[in-house]
C-alpha cells in the first residue's frame, strides 16, 4: 500500500491518539463521579455517627457504663480534621 | 486494601506512557510502506494485546473465584473483564481507523487479528446482561466467573478459526510484523506496550479501590442509620 | 469406598436414566424438534426469496444451510433445562449421590440427538430444495456430527445457567451465538467446497474437520470442568 502524504496520514494518527486520550478521559471522569458520591456518603455518614455519639453522650449522663461505638467515635473524628 | 501502592503505579505509568510517545514520535523511523499512518501500530497493536491478556486474568481470577468462593476474586474478575473490554473498544476503533489510512475503507475483514478481537469484544460484551440477568448475587457472581472461564478457553480457539480462514490470496492489511522490525521500531512498541500494560493496571487497581471503598460504605451506612 | 458411606449410583446408570427421560418426555410432549424442523424449513423458503436464488452452491449453500441449522439449534437449546427449573430437577440432582457433571453430559447427549434429528429432516429438505446432486451429503454427515458435539457441549452450558436468569429467552442467543462463531467458521468452511456446483471438493477437509474436533474437545472439558459449580446453592 503506498504512503499517505504526510499531512493527509498525520490526521489519522491524530485522530487515533485521540480516540485514545478521550476513552481515558471519560474513565477518569466516571471515576471521578464515583468518588464525589463516595464523598457526599461519607459526609452523610459522618453525620449519622455524629449524631449517635451525641445522643449516647446524653445517654451516658443518665447511665452507668459508657457504651461507645470506636467504628463510630473514629469516623467522627476522621470527619472533622 | 487495594489502594496501596495506587499513586506510585500511575506515577510509573504517566512516566512509561510519556516515554512512550516520545518514541514514537521522535525515536522510531518511518515505515517503509505505510509511512506515517504505521504510528498508529504503537498505539493500536499494544491496546489489542493488553486486552486480551486482561481478559485472560480475568478467567484466571474466576477460577481462583470457584475454587475458593472467596468474593474479592470475583471482584478482580469482573473489573478485568470491564477493562478490558473498555480498551477493546479502544483497539476496535483505532484498528478502523488504521484500516481506513492504509485500506481506504473503515472496516476490512481480510485482517484475520481485527475480526477475531471484534468477536472476542462481541462475547464479552454480553458479560454484563448475563452477569444482571441473574438476581441471587452469590449465584450471580459463580455464573459470571463461569463465564469468564470459558470466555477465557474460547479466545485462542477463535482465533485459530479466523486465522485458518484468511484467504491465502489477500495480503494482510497491517503488514509491519512482516519482515521484522528494526530495532528502533522495536523498542518503541516494547515501551508503548509497557505503557499501556502499566494503564491497565492502574485502571483496574483503581477501579478495584472504588468499588472497595463503596462495600465498605454500604457497610457502614447499614450500621450507622439511625434506627 | 469405605462401608459408612451411602451407595453411589453408578454414573453411567444415573446418565442413562437423565438422558432416557429427557427422550421420552420429548417424544412425549413434542415441545422442541417439531419447532426446531418447522422454523429450519420456513427459514429455507425465506432464504430462496431474500436471496432470490432457487439453487444454490459453494459458500452461499454452506451459508445458508449453517445458518439456518445454527438458528433452529438455538431454539432447542433455550428450552433443554426448562423442564428441570419448573419441576425442581435441579434440586433432585443436587440431592442424588450422583456426580452432577453427569446432568452436563446427559443434557448435552440429549441436545445432540435433538440436533441429529433435527438434521436428518431438514439437510434432505435443504438438498432437494437447493442442491443439484446428493452426492456432498455423505461427507457432509462428518461435519454435521462435529459440528453438533460442539453446539451440544456450548448450549447445554449456557443453558444451564441462562435457565436461572431473568432473560432466559434472549441470554442463550445472545451468548451463544459469538461462542459458537469458530465452530460456524470451521462448519462452512468445511462445507463450502463440498456444496460447489461442479461436484464437492475436499479443500482442506481434514483441517476443517480437525478444527471442529479442537472445539469440541474444549468445550467438552470446559463444560465438564465447571458444571459442578453450576449446581452449587
Amino acid at each position: 500500500m503506498p504512503a499517505l502524504p504526510l499531512d493527509e496520514a498525520g490526521k489519522y494518527v491524530a485522530g487515533a491518539y485521540v480516540v485514545f486520550v478521550v476513552l481515558i478521559l471519560i474513565y477518569v471522569a466516571i471515576m471521578a463521579a464515583k468518588l464525589q458520591r463516595l464523598e457526599r456518603e461519607l459526609r452523610e455518614l459522618a453525620g449519622f455517627a455524629e449524631q449517635r455519639s451525641g445522643r449516647r453522650d446524653s445517654r451516658e449522663a443518665t447511665r452507668e457504663t459508657p457504651n461507645r461505638d470506636p467504628e463510630v467515635t473514629a469516623v467522627a473524628e476522621e470527619m472533622r480534621r | 486494601m487495594y489502594g496501596k501502592g495506587l499513586r506510585a503505579l500511575s506515577i510509573a505509568t504517566v512516566a512509561a506512557i510519556a516515554l512512550a510517545l516520545a518514541l514514537v514520535f521522535f525515536f522510531a523511523p518511518l515505515d517503509a510502506d505505510q509511512g506515517f499512518v504505521q504510528k498508529i501500530f504503537y498505539l493500536h497493536v499494544p491496546l489489542a494485546i493488553t486486552a486480551l491478556a486482561g481478559f485472560m486474568v480475568g478467567a484466571v481470577h474466576a477460577i481462583r473465584h470457584l475454587r475458593s468462593g472467596d468474593r474479592s476474586h470475583d471482584a478482580r474478575s469482573y473489573v478485568s473483564i470491564h477493562t478490558s473490554i473498555i480498551f477493546g473498544v479502544g483497539v476496535l476503533i483505532t484498528g478502523s481507523i488504521w484500516a481506513k489510512a492504509s485500506w481506504g475503507h473503515w472496516w476490512v475483514w481480510d485482517e484475520p487479528t481485527l475480526v477475531s478481537f471484534l468477536i472476542v469484544f462481541l462475547l464479552y460484551a454480553t458479560y454484563y446482561p448475563f452477569r444482571y440477568a441473574i438476581e441471587d448475587p452469590e449465584r450471580q457472581a459463580r455464573y459470571a466467573s463461569v463465564f469468564a472461564v470459558t470466555a477465557g478457553a474460547f479466545v485462542p480457539l477463535n482465533f485459530l478459526a479466523v486465522r485458518l480462514a484468511e484467504s491465502l490470496v489477500h495480503p494482510r492489511v497491517f503488514a509491519t510484523a512482516e519482515g521484522g522490525m528494526p530495532p528502533k521500531m522495536w523498542l518503541t512498541f516494547v515501551v508503548s506496550l509497557a505503557g499501556i500494560a502499566l494503564l491497565w493496571v492502574t485502571l483496574v487497581k483503581f477501579e478495584l479501590t472504588a468499588k472497595s471503598a463503596s462495600a465498605h460504605l454500604s457497610r457502614l451506612r447499614r450500621a450507622l442509620e439511625p434506627a | 469406598m469405605s462401608a459408612a458411606s451411602p451407595p453411589v449410583t453408578p454414573s453411567r446408570d444415573a446418565f442413562v436414566a437423565i438422558l432416557a427421560k429427557d427422550l421420552r418426555s420429548e417424544l412425549r410432549t413434542l415441545r422442541s424438534l417439531p419447532v426446531m424442523v418447522l422454523f429450519a424449513v420456513t427459514t429455507f423458503v425465506i432464504f430462496r426469496f431474500g436471496l432470490d436464488r432457487t439453487s444454490l452452491s459453494g459458500s452461499l449453500a454452506a451459508g445458508v444451510l449453517w445458518a439456518t441449522l445454527l438458528f433452529a439449534a438455538i431454539l432447542g437449546t433455550g428450552r433443554l433445562f426448562v423442564a428441570e427449573r419448573e419441576e425442581g430437577g435441579f434440586d433432585a440432582i443436587r440431592l442424588a449421590p450422583i456426580d452432577r457433571t453427569v446432568l452436563f453430559a446427559a443434557k448435552a447427549t440429549a441436545l445432540l440427538v435433538y440436533l441429529a434429528a433435527l438434521e436428518l429432516v431438514t439437510v434432505p429438505v435443504f438438498a432437494i430444495f437447493f442442491l443439484d446432486s446428493a452426492a456432498p451429503l455423505g461427507p457432509l454427515c462428518a461435519v454435521l456430527a462435529l459440528a453438533d458435539v460442539g453446539l451440544a457441549a456450548t448450549g447445554a452450558l449456557i443453558s444451564s445457567m441462562a435457565v436461572n436468569s431473568r432473560a432466559r429467552d434472549l441470554l442463550v442467543p445472545l451468548v451463544l451465538l459469538p461462542l459458537v462463531v469458530p465452530l460456524m467458521i470451521a462448519a462452512t468452511a468445511a462445507t463450502e467446497p463440498l456444496l460447489e456446483a461442479g461436484g464437492p471438493a475436499y479443500d482442506r477437509f481434514g483441517l476443517w474437520l480437525a478444527v471442529l474436533g479442537l472445539y469440541d474437545l474444549v468445550f467438552l472439558l470446559v463444560g465438564y470442568a465447571v458444571f459442578d459449580f453450576l449446581l452449587e446453592d
